[in-house]
């Protein structure tokens, strides 16, 4: 792990509308590190999220992403794409190409991967999250888990040194949430820099590096898995009980 | 009196002039197509002067007659010094009129691919043209078939048109062949049902088409039970 951070955002501001979204955001991931935003619906961590991809423009404040300062007007996006791999909750494959083709298609289009190349990343790429034999499937004909993962495989083929993945189990049952996490697990544990936005309580505090509780667009607690533990701000701490509350039903 | 009044040489005639009206009908989808193409994705294009330009053409087109195109083409453009032959000047202004109309059409089935679809494209690190070509249109396309196939019945039936410049098409041979045997209502229900016979397979392509949208389902969605995850 590398002292210096693959991301780092810096007093970041983001509205929409009237809306603030983030109010001075602020964290960094080191080179391998898993981190893990947690919080309310609506408090800003997705959109935290997307910012990192430049989904979002940001109003103020700086973001650095494998080196590339999001805020520079010569910002090559699609440098920073390359960059970045994300996966959202609702998967979004390509519905009109296999799974294989959903994989290979960046790498030859982008990368100009000869096709013979581009084939044995996925098969590669799709033996890791499971999914060596639905090659030739298509997306509709996959349960949300393999989309899921599908879409997983289909990120890693571009061989990204960042992970982002948007409440990419938010959509699934407990089953199909249990084999999507698994393959996060394994990312994980491959050395992958990751940032995840999850609902998953127990799922966070076992991948997390670095959790960031995010209340009404702040950053109100940061640190190690523990803090889970022993919150210091009356937020995390009714946050946390109404999770495991939650988690006892 | 006989039922049917036409000699061998007015059926022929009358043939003939459907064949013009299957013609017509192609140049005006093919040409109408490939420039309703470039409409449809200057509409989405990135600039806004260009997506305006697009905007001003397709209300300008669709707010004016085709007829009155083929006049302005065919009777106008000769008083100008320029002499149209009927046949160019019927495909000009249906090629105008349908690369309007189609335009708009292919809008909205290229703005009908959901939104996450570009996102997720995008973050692939695809380039725009890359997203257009290998993403959206292929999804767009599935969606356009049936209006696309709707409208050129619409085409077909607009050909007639041609008629008023004096292009012997289908509608103007009937009504050549009616001047010499003046039997208006028989020729006319012929010329009808020759029209009909014409666009009823596009009709009945357009039902069959509009049953199967999303032509990729190649088969009801197999929900395979959960595997286990592979170690790696």
């Amino acid at each position: 792990m590398s002292d210096t951070p693959i991301i780092e955002l810096r007093d970041v501001q983001k509205s929409f509308g009237t809306l603030k979204v983030l109010d001075g955001v602020s964290f960094a991931v080191a080179r391998g590190q898993v981190a893990v935003l947690i919080g309310r619906s609506g408090s800003g961590k997705s959109t935290a999220l997307r910012c990192i991809d430049r989904l979002e423009r940001i109003d103020a404040g700086e973001i650095t992403v494998c080196g590339h300062r999001l805020a520079d007007p010569k910002l090559e996006l699609r440098a920073l794409r390359q960059d970045v791999g994300i996966v959202f909750q609702s998967y979004n494959l390509f519905p009109h190409l296999t799974v294989e083709q959903n994989v290979t298609l960046a790498p030859m289009a982008v990368k100009r991967v000869p096709r013979a190349e581009a084939r044995a990343t996925a098969r590669d790429v799709l033996a890791r999250v499971g999914l060596a034999d639905k090659a030739a499937a298509y997306p509709e004909q996959l349960s949300g888990g393999q989309q899921q993962r599908a879409a997983i495989a289909r990120s890693l083929a571009m061989q990204p040194k960042v992970m982002l993945f948007d409440e990419v189990t938010s959509a699934l049952d407990p089953e199909l949430t249990a084999e999507v996490l698994r393959v996060l697990e394994q990312l994980a544990a491959s050395g992958m820099t990751m940032v995840l936005v999850t609902h998953e309580m127990g799922f966070a505090r076992r991948i997390a590096d670095l959790l960031v509780f995010m209340h009404g667009g702040k950053v109100r607690e940061m640190g190690p898995a523990g803090i889970l533990s022993d919150p210091q701000t009356i937020e995390l701490r009714q946050f946390v009980s109404h999770e495991l509350a939650h988690a006892g039903q | 009196m006989t039922l049917v009044p036409l000699g061998p040489n007015q059926i022929a005639f009358l043939l003939h002039g459907a064949v013009w009206t299957v013609v017509l009908s192609l140049i005006a989808c093919l040409g109408g197509g490939a420039l309703g193409m470039v409409v449809a994705l200057c509409r989405v294009a990135p600039l806004r002067a260009v997506r305006a330009a697009a905007a001003v053409y397709i209300q300008a087109v669709q707010g004016t007659p085709p007829l009155v195109a083929m006049f302005l083409l065919y009777f106008g453009l000769p008083g100008l010094g320029l002499n149209v032959p009927s046949l160019l000047a019927a495909s000009l202004a249906l090629i105008v009129n349908v690369s309007a109309f189609l335009g708009e059409i292919w809008r909205g089935c290229i703005e009908s691919v959901p939104r996450p679809q570009w996102e997720a494209a995008e973050c692939l690190a695809l380039s725009r043209t890359q997203r257009m070509l290998r993403v959206i249109l292929p999804q767009a396309v599935r969606i356009a078939i049936p209006p696309t196939v709707g409208f050129s019945v619409q085409v077909i039936k607009n050909t007639s048109l041609a008629s008023v410049v004096g292009f012997v098409e289908l509608a103007r041979a009937g009504q050549i062949v009616n001047n010499s045997v003046f039997q208006p209502f028989l020729i006319y229900l012929l010329i009808a049902a020759i029209y009909f016979a014409m666009c009823f397979p596009l009709s009945w392509l357009n039902r069959v088409l509009e049953r199967r949208t999303g032509g990729w389902r190649r088969r009801p969605a197999a929900l395979t039970a959960a595997i286990p995850v592979v170690s790696a």
